[in-house]
């Protein structure tokens, strides 16, 4: 190499971006991650070890946790159960039949998730309550949906149901036509094509949708303060919990619960970014099929 | 503008693959080069690289003598052309050729009526003067490609480089453009580097083609040195259709293995070498061997295609005479017009350029 | 399956989801457009003119207008980073950005108070030093920052990774620098993406109660946003006023949600 690179003379250095800013738009995103993403959750993950593990071990020793844990975990699992049949009618008929008005409906899907949450929460609690247009009715059946496990249910089925349908939309739109028809000439009838064909290609986006909606599940506040009634062990949720054990001060209890919901919520999406990686690989094995 | 490249080497991000290997290249202040071979060769990172826009590399680049990344982009009097054009889909045919001019710093920002009339100069020159107020979206293919060439010549750039400048356009505009761009790169005293994978387009347009293979300069010459002396197999075969013979070179002879071939002299150390030819430099000696010609059915520019028949192998050939039925039977091959090379030459590694 | 039972399938099965959607939905749309027009629309005016309520819009208007500046701002930083150059940990920067998506409202009000309550790592400091950051509108704005962080980068990453570098790759060579490649080239192009990612971010900041509701300290008239009120008119009997605040929020919300809805068919008309 000749002296003139040597002393740097037109030599490059390893990296170099294309584009000019690199170093101030990295700042400014590095800036803004840190400061608002960062900083608070690196205070949540430190909190146990400041005052050392002893009362954050004393903080697990509390039975009315578990049962709010329980009780969220429960709830959102069912109304994810109910979410998923839901979910997947609803997709199937606004991307497979076209229906009339199948653009406004397909907007108001979305409507769960752009509501605020305490709207919904009296909403919901009104609506299901004893004298609402639903809850009365209920009520003569014998049926107690509000102040109960079952209108938490109700409220987390209302948030979660946006989730699956976006997931399973794309999938069911991008399904080549095709492999069904082929499928159809070989006879099969139409409830052999959906359980045989159709199923096993939607069911990742059904799981990371069901995924998501779960996370979303375990921490939902405002939509079900106001219709689950709050009784300790029977219909508390674990973020209420948290709301409670902060106005009585108890920062221990309080971040001992959130560890826990942040965890598994993190565990869920982690799980749904691998179904997601799967998905495309997934429908190429039943096009092949 | 001369730009000169010296053991300049480009790794692909994150790893240690070489997109461009150890490149010596000089060009001179107003040549116009074409940067040729197959699809990955490394001509668009090259052409990158020379506009400023590599990423991971070493090794010296000089413009005009000093390093490229010493001067700011203003000062460099470099226009690029992109394969896709890259014209900004918001704006209309005059800003996006104003675009240069109007991020000039201030103090040296022309006013906006010496703004206005260097566009519609510009218009002028790529000859769309009533399309000033279109969006890109309006345009064809030929109309965009001009209008980016426009936008590239706005800040006056001494040199100009062109990614595939002739790739999406249709044949017959494709050869317009291409006597238009020579004549526009003499008027205005441009040096240009194009890349195509068009070899004859490259000839047709360019002084000096640069023959790339794998990320290395196989070789650098004008379009007749090229063809008179190739200097590997790869560089004969990218630049036209090729007949390949094996042999041997034995004592000032090359034998093909093909017996209906005729022996010619060859001065070279003996050992396996192969023949590589041109179907219109093959050659009949009617009455000499076994082999049988057929007439092909293709006659194109005056030149007549036969299918030869030899006991080993069956091949074509161009010639611009009509052969008579005795010249067509017991024929054997004349290729003492062709270029021999060893295997050694013939290997996946083409030589150091010099 | 019968020729006529596979085709009556679709009007069942059209039926069924349209019920669903009915009952789900819309009806407590409508419940909440009912219930705040019960006593007229005059009655539901004038609870919207009451001091508390006024001043909550206010608070709620202001803290959506510097959220929605500072989360665009950052979220544009952070798109262009991740699309316009390559550079290790790009991947780890993704979750980070993400990560806010799945965490309970809640926990994003809790993170601050840990750092700026009484018991957290700079409260009492600052506290003395007369800075009040929880219980008060600095931390409001934190936690409604902390949950609408990822929707502008979100909606714009995938636009400006489809956009290429081509572009902007030209604009730098003919002279233009980072802000003006940004401004002049970039944006603009992604200007419908954008404004949806911003409309999103608006419409989350404004109606955002579990975060708030853990740190403003509820105080009526002062940390009272638009949720917050809800709250406390519903748990104070006085439905018609709450109601008439939840629809409000209802319809800048459906407003947004049909804003988005339309710029993402005319984008997809654009580039099909």
């Amino acid at each position: 190499m000749k002296p003139l690179t040597v002393t740097g003379l037109g030599s490059f250095p390893r990296r170099r971006q294309t584009l000019p800013g690199f170093s101030l738009s990295l700042g400014l995103s590095l800036l803004w991650t840190g400061l608002l993403v960062v900083l608070p959750l690196t205070a949540l993950l430190l909190r146990p070890w400041q005052h050392g593990l002893g009362p954050m071990i004393h903080a697990l020793h509390d039975a009315r946790m578990y049962a709010a844990l329980r009780v969220s975990f429960i709830c959102a699992f069912l109304a994810v159960l109910i979410d998923l049949p839901i979910g997947l009618l609803l997709a199937w008929t606004l991307v497979r039949y076209r229906p009339p008005g199948h653009r406004a409906v397909d907007a108001l899907i979305d409507l769960p998730f752009a509501i605020p949450t305490a709207v919904t929460g009296i909403a919901l609690a009104t609506l299901y309550g004893p004298g609402g247009w639903i809850g009365a009715p209920a009520e003569k059946l014998g049926l107690k949906l509000t102040f109960s496990p079952a209108g938490i249910v109700i409220a987390l089925t209302f948030i979660g149901l946006p989730f699956i349908v976006r997931s399973v939309e794309p999938v069911l739109r991008s399904f080549p036509k095709d492999v069904e028809e082929a499928v159809f000439l070989l006879g099969a009838s139409g409830w052999q094509r959906f359980c045989r064909i159709l199923l096993p290609a939607l069911a990742p986006p059904l799981l990371s949708g069901a995924g998501l909606a779960f996370a979303r599940g375990i921490g939902e506040y405002g939509s079900v303060i106001f219709i689950a009634g709050n009784q300790p062990f029977h219909s508390e949720v674990a973020p209420l919990l948290i709301v409670m054990r902060l106005q009585e001060f108890n920062y221990d209890g309080a971040t001992s619960i959130a560890l826990i919901l942040l965890v598994t919520a993190l565990l869920c999406l982690v799980a749904v970014s691998h179904l997601r990686r799967s998905v495309s690989s997934g429908l190429l094995r039943e096009d092949g099929a | 503008m001369s730009i000169t490249l010296e053991a300049f080497t480009q790794y692909a991000p994150r790893s240690s693959r070489k997109l461009l290997d150890n490149i010596a290249l000089t060009v001179e202040d107003r040549a116009f080069v074409a940067l040729v071979g197959p699809s990955g060769a490394g001509k668009t990172t090259l052409l990158r690289a020379i506009a400023g826009l590599s990423s991971h590399s070493e090794g010296t680049l000089l413009i005009d003598g000093l390093p490229i990344h010493d001067r700011p982009v203003q000062d460099r009097g470099i226009g690029f052309v992109f394969q896709n054009y890259a014209l900004f889909r918001h704006m209309t045919v005059a800003r996006n050729i104003a675009f240069g001019l109007d991020v000039l710093p201030r103090a040296r920002r022309p006013d906006r009526a010496a703004i206005q009339r260097r566009v519609t100069e510009l218009l002028d020159l790529i000859q769309l003067p009533h399309l000033a107020k279109a969006y890109p979206d309006q345009l064809s293919g030929g109309q965009r490609q001009r209008v980016a060439l426009a936008r590239a010549l706005a800040t006056g750039p001494r040199l100009l480089l062109l990614d595939e400048p002739f790739g999406a356009l249709d044949p017959l505009v494709r050869r317009d453009i291409r006597r238009w761009l020579r004549d526009l790169h003499d008027r205005m005293n441009l040096t240009t580097i194009l890349v195509t994978h068009d070899h004859e387009e490259a000839m047709d347009v360019a002084d000096t083609l640069v023959v790339m293979q794998e990320g290395r300069i196989v070789q650098a010459a004008d379009a007749s040195t090229l063809n008179a002396a190739p200097q590997t197999p790869f560089v004969m075969e990218f630049l036209g259709e090729t007949l390949k013979f094996p042999g041997t070179v034995r004592s000032g002879q090359f034998v093909p293995d093909n017996t209906d071939i005729a022996p010619f002299p060859f001065e070279g150390p003996d050992g396996d070498a192969t023949a590589f030819i041109r179907p219109h430099d093959v050659f009949l000696l009617p009455g000499a061997g076994q082999a049988s010609v057929e007439k092909r059915p293709h006659f194109s520019n005056g030149l007549f295609r036969y299918q030869i028949v030899t006991a080993e192998a069956a091949f074509e050939m161009i010639t611009p005479t009509d052969l008579s039925p005795q010249e067509m039977q017991n024929v054997r091959v004349d290729i003492s017009r062709g270029k021999i090379f060893y295997p050694a030459a013939a290997s996946e590694d083409p030589p150091k350029p010099a | 399956m019968t020729r006529q039972s596979s085709r009556i399938t679709p009007v069942v099965l059209t039926l069924l989801s349209y019920t669903i959607i009915g009952l789900l939905i819309v009806l407590p749309v409508v419940l909440i457009l009912h219930e705040a027009l019960r006593q007229g629309l005059h009655t539901a005016l004038e609870t919207l003119k009451d001091p508390e309520a006024r001043s909550s819009i206010r608070l709620t208007a202001c803290v959506t207008a510097i959220v929605t500046v500072i989360n665009t701002a950052g979220g544009v930083a952070a798109a262009w980073t991740l699309t316009k150059y390559d550079f290790r940990g790009a991947r780890l920067l993704v979750s980070l950005i993400e990560l806010p998506i799945s965490v309970s409202p809640v926990i994003a009000g809790l993170v601050w108070l840990l750092l700026f309550g009484r018991q957290g790592w700079w409260g009492n400091w600052l506290g003395h030093h007369g800075l009040h950051i929880a219980f008060a509108v600095p931390g409001i704005i934190l936690a409604t920052l902390f949950v609408t962080f990822p929707y502008v980068a979100r909606t714009l990453m995938p636009y400006m990774e489809q956009q290429g570098r081509a572009a902007e790759e030209t604009a730098f060579l003919l002279g233009a620098g980072f802000w003006k490649t940004l401004i002049h080239v970039t944006l603009p192009d992604a200007g419908w993406a954008l404004l949806s990612g911003v409309l999103l971010t608006t419409a989350r900041a404004m109606g955002e109660f579990g975060a708030v509701a853990v740190i403003s300290g509820h105080i009526p008239g002062v940390t009272e946003t638009m949720p917050l009120h809800i709250e406390t008119l519903y748990n104070g009997y006085q439905s018609v006023a709450a109601f008439a605040m939840a629809a409000l929020l209802v319809l800048v919300a459906m407003t947004t949600v049909l804003i988005r809805m339309f710029l993402e068919r005319s984008f997809r008309k654009q580039h099909p």
